[in-house]
């Protein structure tokens, strides 16, 4: 059985998140499969990076480590990459969901002539068997996916190409050390026989990226906020109850679009998945695409003018009244209790 | 400066934005008809990237390509009417049912017909948000890809610069022509349809529109040569029948289920001072804050 290999994005010196989400759901998937997880890095100064990588279950980590491979620019990233791929056929490969994910995925698999699924909120192994031909593919791939704007959830197989290629999401998988001691293997690349002057046909000349201050993806409480706040004024009840409760803020996409609140902390199946043990939904609907990225929260409680809303349903709790006098009164009660 | 051709990709699909519960069937799956037809949102947002660089030089020409059954050419007319000088339909029966590898593989044989130097799709078509097609064409074609372009700055000496949106800034690209370019909805909106251009386009037909065409109407296709929306079939490209359609596509869809949520037993309180210290005090004795 050939391995499971996941593209791991390197930024500011670490592994990003998505890509450790990845190699926890890589590492159950390569244990179903008995076969290897493979991680591959590129970047520049990539001294120590296994640290990071091998704890999560890495047995073979590929690194390519030179000056131009950073920022991440298309065409160096994808020779590397199509090349190891070429050479080592992955049975299934990851990429995060992410610009760079999903920019790279889509051209080796183009180049592969594999197919490619995107966004996908689940990653299973099972069985499949083509209608037509009536041929049973044992250990395929299941690569499950929101599809229609969210309306529906769809099971897609690649029966006969490879590798079965996938993105993800940040936040949508969970993120589990196997063990801090974990070892696998390095394999250096030699980056000079790969790359020639074509592949740096692009270039990067002017760079603006901010460092990321809100993490709503591990806050164990987040009150989240929807149109029904209205405004940006009255969202600051939410970070005042997010503050004392030692939460974060979370939103809605129309609560975002609408300018309340900053984009990051967009809840959903385009916003980010989150499973905190206690989430407060503050004036939002709940619509499917919503409800996609916060249904497993432990504990649900919903504050609607609208005791109709969808939100409702999945409620632990469900606080009928205006935001503007329950959030003040969760304020004041916190207070007044928590002594 | 010399003819500066570009080819924008434009798709007609489901307005999956507005899927309301008679647009699911009983079994589940989608009921296509009942959703209305829509431009791509972030195809009019490369069209319009389009435009503004025909404003900006002279001897721009932008022409539409999209892949799609016989209705799509509306989609080619709506272009038109609001600034793009053509535009070819890809259609045939063997391109049913394709997947995104299949797609692109046809449509950069297409492209290689029609010539071009510079390429803008959308990003991503809202039916399936796979965000694939765009950079899989630029490998077919081996060309460098931009994607997540909000801005195309400028086009000059042969070089195209570029702002593209990331996650948490933005960068500026250049990259020598030609290329690839997929633009992102933080782009700005297209602008509406022109009139001069509408009145113009109005009677743009593709052959299969024109079947039953009134003699008149052949006759205004006759003078008006512009009016002719060309039609390209597999045959016309040398499409490899084993690359396209249902067959030629790798991912095959197994299972499609209706999103179901497990409805909780929920506690419904009021908003009066003693309910809300009620449910906060339990919140606290059992730990979930505090
Ligand atoms: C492809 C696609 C992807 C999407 N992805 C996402 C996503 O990732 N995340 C996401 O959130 N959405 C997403 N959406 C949008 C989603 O469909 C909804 O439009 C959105 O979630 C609605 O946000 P909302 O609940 O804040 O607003 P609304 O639906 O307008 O709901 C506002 C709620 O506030 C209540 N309310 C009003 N005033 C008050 C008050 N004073 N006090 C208390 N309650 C009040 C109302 O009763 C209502 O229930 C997506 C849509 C599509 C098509
Ligand atoms: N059938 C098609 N015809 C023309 N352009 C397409 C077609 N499918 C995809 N595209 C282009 O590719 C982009 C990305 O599509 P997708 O990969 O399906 O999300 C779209 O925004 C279009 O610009």
């Amino acid at each position: 059985m050939n391995n499971v290999f996941v593209y791991c994005e390197f930024d500011e010196g670490k592994v990003a998140d998505v890509s450790l989400e990845l190699l926890t759901k890589g590492r159950t998937l390569a244990n179903t499969l008995h076969c290897k997880l493979e991680a591959i890095v590129i970047g520049t100064s990539l001294d120590g990076i296994e640290k990071q990588v091998f704890p999560f279950g890495v047995d073979v980590l590929h690194i390519a480590d030179d000056k131009n491979l950073y920022p991440y620019l298309t065409l160096p990233h994808f020779a590397i990459v199509k090349n190891i791929f070429e050479k080592e056929k992955p049975e299934i490969a990851l990429f995060g969901a992410t610009s760079i994910g999903r920019d790279l995925a889509p051209r080796i698999a183009s180049a592969l002539k594999s197919g490619l699924t995107a966004d996908c909120t689940e990653l299973i192994i099972g069985e499949h068997t083509e209608n037509k031909t009536q041929t049973t593919y044992k250990n395929l791939l299941y690569q499950i996916r929101p599809a229609f704007g969210g309306n529906i959830i769809a099971t897609i197989v690649n029966p006969e190409t490879r590798p079965q290629i996938a993105t993800v999401r940040e936040g949508v998988m969970k993120q589990e050390k196997v063990s801090a001691s974990y070892k696998g293997e390095i394999k250096k690349i030699d980056v000079s026989k790969l790359l020639t002057d074509a592949d740096f046909i692009v270039k990067i000349i002017e760079r603006h990226i901010e460092k990321s201050k809100i993490n709503i993806k591990s806050a164990g409480i987040i009150v989240a906020g929807g149109y029904g706040v209205g405004s940006k004024e009255s969202f600051k009840l939410l970070f005042d109850l997010a503050e004392i409760l030692g939460g974060e803020v979370g939103a809605s996409r129309a609560a975002v679009d609408s300018g309340f609140c900053e984009h990051e902390r967009q809840i959903g199946q385009t916003g980010i998945t989150v499973r905190p043990k206690l989430y407060i939904a503050c004036g939002i609907s709940g619509q499917i695409q919503h409800r996609a990225g916060m249904a497993e929260s432990a504990m649900i409680i919903a504050v609607n003018n609208d005791p109709l809303a969808p939100i409702n349903e999945i409620a632990d709790y469900v606080i009928n009244g205006d935001i503007n006098e329950v959030i003040p009164q969760m304020i004041r009660s916190y207070k007044k209790n928590s002594k | 400066m010399k003819n500066l051709k570009i080819i924008v990709l434009a798709k007609q699909v489901p307005d999956t934005r507005n899927v309301g519960k008679d647009a699911m069937k009983a079994d589940g799956t989608v009921n296509r008809g009942a959703l209305p037809a829509i431009f791509n949102p972030e195809d009019l947002n490369a069209l319009e990237q389009a435009l503004r660089i025909k404003e900006k030089y002279e001897n721009v020409t932008i022409t539409i390509l999209t892949m799609g059954p016989g209705r799509a050419a509306e989609i080619i007319r709506e272009a038109m009417y609001r600034g793009a000088d053509g535009g070819y339909l890809l259609t045939d029966r063997k391109f049913a049912g394709s997947d995104t590898l299949a797609t692109s593989y046809a449509l950069s044989l297409a492209i290689k017909k029609i010539d071009y130097d510079i390429i803008i799709a959308g990003r991503q078509a809202i039916d399936g948000d796979t965000a694939q097609v765009g950079p899989q064409i630029a490998e077919k074609l081996s060309i460098p890809q931009i994607t997540y372009a909000e801005e195309i700055f400028s086009v000059e000496k042969g070089e195209v610069t570029v702002k593209r949106r990331l996650e948490r800034g933005i960068e500026v690209v250049k990259a020598k022509l030609p290329a690839m370019i997929t633009v992102h909805s933080s782009a700005p909106e297209c602008r509406p349809r022109h009139a001069k251009q509408y009145l113009k386009f109005k009677h743009a037909r593709t052959t299969s529109e024109m079947q039953d065409a009134s003699e008149d109407y052949m006759q205004l296709q006759k003078d008006r040569p512009y009016l002719f929306i060309k039609e390209i079939s597999a045959d016309d490209i040398n499409v490899d029948v084993n690359w396209v359609g249902l067959s030629g596509s790798p991912t095959k869809v197994k299972k499609i289920e209706n999103v179901v949520f497990t409805a909780k037993e929920s506690k419904k309180l009021g908003s009066s001072v003693e309910e809300i210290d009620e449910l906060m005090k339990e919140l606290i004795s059992n730990h979930t804050i505090g």
